[in-house]
């Protein structure tokens, strides 16, 4: 059982999310979002609304409404959640979002290890197109025609950064764009794209139904709604859960049985590591950002071993295109090994960490910007467990 | 002429990611949201909307080192040592790619920005293998300045003991050490976007990103034109010529070996580079001089051949005209494709094989010279063409393929030995302890020595067009170009454009046909009044548009005769002359070239290929059943490989 | 023989351009169906699929080689792909890999002799509450112990066993 917790998402009933939409006209469903304050669900939380607003003004024949369930961060399930459990509220956002945009065609970018999850979504689809929830004049509204068709990854984490998922939408090599120009004004095929999280659409169909108040009646003020989060690791109840926004990380760690925890990965490979001794930050934006990677490591866990396996997977990953993060991973994992064959000094470390903060800044996009997270904050919080080791404790 | 980066193009091939950002700008200059201000270092400058912060920078004199950026590529904004700062932004941002779009305030080199930029010089470095004195980009490296500029005075994140990868040598032209390479992908760029003959790509991801060609094959067994034009464009010494100095030193240390040079147009426009001269000053004479103290024993000008050339292609053109036109004969097609440019004719081979009707049987001056030299040159001089050993001074890699294809053996042997870039000249002529600027000037030597202001443009693109139609012109007309065209220059096919198309109209009344092609044809009638249509391409990549037009029916399938040369700018821009390039170096090249053209006319030697004495002596002495008779069609006419894109 | 090999595979690449379209943006549906399909992208497919799409073969070779789920080189019926990242690694992939090596005879990246299965690391693939977890092609298995090892394998085995009809593609093989 992988769902833990009374999920909204379960009682939002399906399609009255689009049906209230097209009741408004397309300013009234980008307020409504505008309104919620609702950030991304991806992690790097962008409003919602803003974006919407932005591709709404783009003047351009063709637009494109992009799913990103190309869901690849370490830790992270809850899309695979939501897809299997609610496809349809996804299609119901991407909808919204369609016609809030003023965009006729959808795509649903599914990462290549979820195959299994495609044959029913695309029931799903198939049932939405013979009840005139998807294709021609969709409801009987006027002018309003949109369609969602599934492309499949193919293993690839880069492809869940928005501008690399449209380089490989066109049949590339999925390296990271230049920003800007931004995806809402030259994105897909150079046309006006907004890529969404599939928590997101979901989200939006949900605001659409329960209203922009209620959103914001959950949450912080800077963070509004609930968030899913996907718990795994050291726990006795791994699985995904919903809270508001702003919860703390200890009270997380209660409901999913992980109090003895001695130390918490959120965000995934490319998030931040925090101590016992912090444990009562809030999971939202302003303080402890995610887009729902919980990892828990229990007392024996060394950390090190952690910062090894990110960064290697950091050095797979990389698109391969800057050199900040193309060769400034393999440095860090080299580091790590050091460190871990005890043969790290203090200097070099000072080095890396120097160069991990340069990848932070420096890097073309958020993969490299994001992958030293993890070992700095590692070597903050537990300096006192990486240094001196031995080589009879240390590991291959 | 054109300072437009070639890829800025509206029908560019690269993906969108590339291309540079196109903000409409009103025809006003100064309209209201045309131009934008921004704060640099505290320097206030308005530039256009969408001017790149680099841009903008060069323009208030503020260097911002780079070196994944080029002038002539696309965006990519990959090496990021290019960063700054912009004020309330969290990440630096590649000046090279953000466009100025609204008000902001930049830094060039904060605190932040010079430990970005050290840290990535340091990586860099810490996968650069080799060793800077014995690297042939030794003091032109674009990483060694860098890492000059930086202070880079120790490894910080070590460096490389061992070569992780092999050399590969397999091509004739061009040879690749990707453990010099740092993925900057201009060669990418170069070959997929600019020449769009696309042989290298970035291949595999992350840590094991790699530059290489299709299934990592040698470049020697891929669609590889030998254009050499990623050369020019690496930053570091992962690419370069293969280079046979060795072996020519060799020969002229041999004392039983007759060692000759024929030098072509470009490289006299390019070498003074070598040696610090700003660019577009000739060097004709000059190197005459240090070629003889090299110890070159003649020293010939390929101008004479190319003079040659434009008699044989000129009459081979006349001859395919009145075949096809007039007797119907379609077994020589129009358009007749220009045949000088080497990488030009391995590209018609690879992709378009089925056009090689249509390129010119003519060799190229290159290699009609390597045959007069093995067999009129040996004949009157009494030597044995086995101890001649022909050396050809080309500003082109893919010269070096050429003299070394198998059907260029006519005199009896290799007809041209080794084919030497303007960078390896002038490597030799460094080595010989001679500063070029310094030399005295001397004359070519007899009897390859005198040649036309037709030949000496060869070296432009639009050139070869222009000599032809100087020709042609009064060939048919039996009036003088200058009637026609203020001192001859015919400026239509002038000019950097990528494709141009001509239209000439020969006059109702023509005076009678020259001689020497006189007797070809029965009657001229035919050609009174005629509208000759031609066109120019250079760079591959306008050569394919030219060829698709062609497939599709276009206007230039209308065309009689096309010069195609595989380079931007023409053989100027080509794959063995001086690096850097750029748009502005090109264009000081081709003014050096046209000066030179123009001096001919000033000091009254010929400024027309059939004007050439050396090139009438030729034909009465040697080839004496005249242009396209049969010995010319033994010596200087060759044929072609249709080589297809399929790659075995 | 070897021709008609390679206009059958012609005539699949022209029907997928029919499906996908002749733009680059049908280039890796393309690719996904011909992988699916033959468990490989021949060096025949790739320049095959570039003639028909306008692009480069060393473009497309570009692509195969960025793309974890795309190969030059062939994969066996079965591609076994075990995640490696950090919640699996927790939960004891380690010891689940060792016996996939015993129990197949290969090494991680590499094919069995008889071409049935490939064995390959994965990254993260969803399943971090239920590790250590394994994609079979496309199949997913979660909470994978070493004992369970030989089951998984054995239920593969069964497609090969002479009782199951094959598929035309499998005699193409």
């Amino acid at each position: 059982m992988t769902i833990r917790n009374d999920m909204t998402l379960a009682s939002v009933p399906v399609n009255a999310g689009l049906t209230a939409a097209l009741k408004m006209d397309r300013a009234g469903v980008i307020g409504v979002i505008r309104n919620s304050a609702m950030k991304g669900r991806g992690g790097a939380g962008f409003p919602t609304g803003v974006k919407w607003n932005l591709a709404a003004a783009a003047q351009a024949p063709r637009k494109f409404v992009v799913c990103n369930a190309d869901e690849g961060e370490p830790g992270t399930f809850k899309d695979r959640v939501i897809l299997s459990e609610w496809p349809d509220l996804v299609f119901d956002g991407m909808t919204i979002a369609g016609y809030a945009i003023g965009a006729a065609e959808g795509i649903l970018y599914l990462r290549g290890e979820y195959t299994y999850l495609r044959k029913g979504m695309e029931d799903c689809l198939a049932k939405r197109r013979g009840t005139s929830l998807l294709g021609e004049r969709i409801r009987d509204k006027d002018g309003f025609s949109f369609d969602i068709h599934i492309h499949m990854g193919c293993g690839a984490y880069v492809c869940g950064e928005e501008t690399a998922l449209i380089e490989s939408l066109e049949g590339h090599r999925g390296e990271a764009r230049n920003r800007p120009p931004f995806p809402v004004n030259t994105g897909l095929n150079g046309a006006p794209t907004i890529v969404n999280n599939v928590e997101t659409f979901a989200w939006a169909a949900a605001i659409c139904v329960k209203g922009a108040d209620w959103f914001k009646t959950i949450g912080t003020a800077k963070s509004t709604g609930p968030k899913i989060l996907s718990v795994s690791g050291d726990v006795e109840r791994p699985g995904v859960y919903e809270f508001p926004m702003g919860t703390t990380i200890q009270d997380v760690l209660k409901v999913a049985g992980g109090e003895n925890a001695k130390t918490v990965v959120i965000g995934g490979a490319s998030g931040h590591c925090v101590p016992a001794a912090e444990f009562s930050r809030a999971i939202s934006y302003e303080d402890v950002a995610t887009g729902g990677s919980v990892i828990v490591f229990g007392p024996g866990r060394d950390m090190l071993d952690a910062a090894e396996n990110f960064l290697a997977f950091f050095a797979d990953e990389s698109c391969g295109q800057c050199t900040p993060c193309r060769i400034g991973n393999v440095r860090l994992l080299e580091g790590v090994r050091m460190l871990q064959r005890g043969e790290c000094s203090t200097k070099y470390l000072h080095e890396l960490c120097s160069l991990g903060e340069t990848m932070q800044i420096a890097s073309k996009c958020g993969l490299g910007q994001s992958s030293p997270n993890a070992l700095l904050s590692i070597v903050k919080h537990f300096r006192h467990e990486i240094l001196g080791r031995t080589p009879a404790e240390a590991k291959a | 002429m054109s300072q437009k980066n070639p890829c800025s193009e509206g029908d560019c091939r690269a993906p969108i990611s590339q291309r540079p950002q196109v903000v409409p700008v009103s025809e006003a200059g100064d309209a209201i949201g045309s131009m934008i201000a921004a704060t640099i270092d505290g320097h206030e400058i308005k530039v256009p909307l969408g001017t790149t912060i680099l841009d903008a920078a060069r323009r208030l004199g503020i260097h911002i080192p780079t070196l994944c950026h080029h002038d002539d590529l696309c965006v990519a904004g990959v090496c990021r040592i290019c960063v700054v700062e912009v004020e309330g932004q969290r990440t630096l941002q590649a000046s090279c790619a953000y466009p100025i779009t609204q008000p902001i305030a930049i830094r060039t080199h904060s605190r932040k920005v010079r430990q970005a930029r050290r840290h990535i010089i340091d990586l860099l470095l810490s996968e650069h293998y080799g060793e800077c004195y014995s690297c042939f980009r030794n003091n032109n490296c674009e990483l060694q300045a860098l890492a000059k500029e930086y202070g880079v005075d120790f490894f910080r994140f070590g460096h490389p003991e061992k070569p992780l990868h092999n050399v590969d040598c397999s091509s004739y032209s061009v040879v690749r050490d990707m453990n010099k390479c740092v993925l900057c992908r201009r060669c990418v760029r170069t070959c997929i976007d600019l020449q769009e003959v696309g042989v290298l790509e970035a291949v595999g991801r992350g840590n094991r990103t790699t530059i290489s060609t299709y299934l990592d094959k040698p470049l020697g067994d891929v669609v590889c034109i030998n254009c050499g034009q990623c050369i020019n464009r690496c930053p570091t010494g992962a690419l370069r010529a293969n280079d046979p100095t060795d072996e020519v030193w060799a020969a002229i240390d041999d004392p039983t070996k007759h060692v000759v040079i024929q030098t072509a147009p470009s490289p006299r426009a390019g070498i003074g580079e070598e040696f610090g001269m700003e660019p577009g000053t000739p060097m004709t004479w000059e190197m005459n001089t240090a070629l003889r103290r090299c110890g070159f024993d003649k020293v010939f000008d390929t101008n004479f051949t190319a003079d040659l050339t434009i008699i044989e292609e000129g009459t081979e053109l006349i001859l395919r005209l009145y075949k096809n036109l007039v007797l119907g004969d379609a077994s020589q097609p129009l358009p007749q494709f220009t045949s000088c440019s080497p990488g030009w004719v391995k590209y018609i081979e690879h992709f378009y094989p089925e056009y090689l009707p249509h390129v010119s049987t003519c060799k190229s001056p290159q290699q009609m010279f390597g045959s007069l030299v093995k067999t009129w040159y040996a004949q009157i001089n009494n030597l044995d063409p086995a101890n001649i050993v022909s050396v050809a001074l080309m500003p082109c890699s893919a010269k070096k393929f050429e003299c070394n294809r198998p059907e260029m053996c006519d005199s009896g042997s290799k007809d041209v030995d080794y084919g030497l870039t303007t960078r390896e000249l002038a490597q030799m002529i460094r080595e010989a302890g001679v500063h070029l600027p310094e030399m005295p000037k001397s004359d070519f030597d007899d009897p390859f020595g005198t040649a036309s202001g037709s030949g000496v443009i060869f070296g432009a693109t639009g050139g070869v067009m222009e000599a032809a139609l100087r020709s042609v012109i009064e060939f048919v007309s039996g009036k003088k170009v200058e009637d026609f065209y203020e001192h001859a220059d015919i400026i239509p096919v002038r000019g950097f454009e990528g494709c141009r198309y001509v239209e000439l109209r020969i006059p109702e009344a023509v005076g009678p046909v020259p001689g020497l092609i006189g007797h070809l044809v029965p009657d001229w009638n035919w050609i009174k009044g005629a509208t000759v249509k031609v066109g120019v391409a250079h760079g591959t990549a306008n050569a394919k548009r030219v060829m698709e037009d062609i497939k599709a029916g276009g206007k230039f399938s209308e065309c009689h005769f096309i010069e195609f040369m595989a380079c931007p700018g023409g053989c100027l821009g080509g794959g063995g002359q001086p690096i850097p390039t750029s748009p502005a170096i090109r264009q000081a090249r081709a003014r050096a070239i046209y000066q030179e053209d123009a001096a001919y006319g000033k000091t009254g030697k010929a400024r027309k290929s059939h004007e050439n004495p050396a090139v009438l002596r030729v034909y009465s002495e040697f080839l004496t059943d005249g242009p396209c008779g049969h010995k010319s069609h033994h010596l200087l006419h060759t044929h072609y490989t249709p080589r297809g894109k399929y790659i075995g | 023989m070897l021709n008609t090999q390679q206009d059958r595979l012609m005539a699949e690449i022209d029907e997928l351009v029919t499906r996908h379209g002749s733009q680059r943006n049908a280039l890796i549906p393309i690719l996904q169906s011909l992988q699916t399909r033959h468990h490989t992208i021949s060096d025949f497919a790739m320049q095959a699929v570039a003639d028909r799409l306008g692009v480069h073969p060393v473009e497309v070779y570009g692509v195969v080689t960025f793309y974890a789920f795309l190969n030059e080189e062939y994969h066996g019926r079965f591609v076994i792909r075990l995640c490696r990242t950090i919640s699996c690694d927790m939960a004891g992939k380690e010891a689940v890999a060792r016996q996939l090596c015993n129990d197949l005879g290969i090494e991680f990246g590499q094919t069995t002799p008889d071409g049935r299965f490939t064995l390959e690391w994965a990254n993260c693939i969803g399943m971090c509450d239920q590790g250590p977890a394994m994609l079979v092609n496309d199949q997913v298995f979660t909470r994978v112990t070493s004992e369970k090892v030989h089951d998984i394998l054995a239920s593969c085995e069964k497609a090969f066993s002479p009782h199951t009809p094959q598929t035309e593609e499998e005699h193409a093989l």
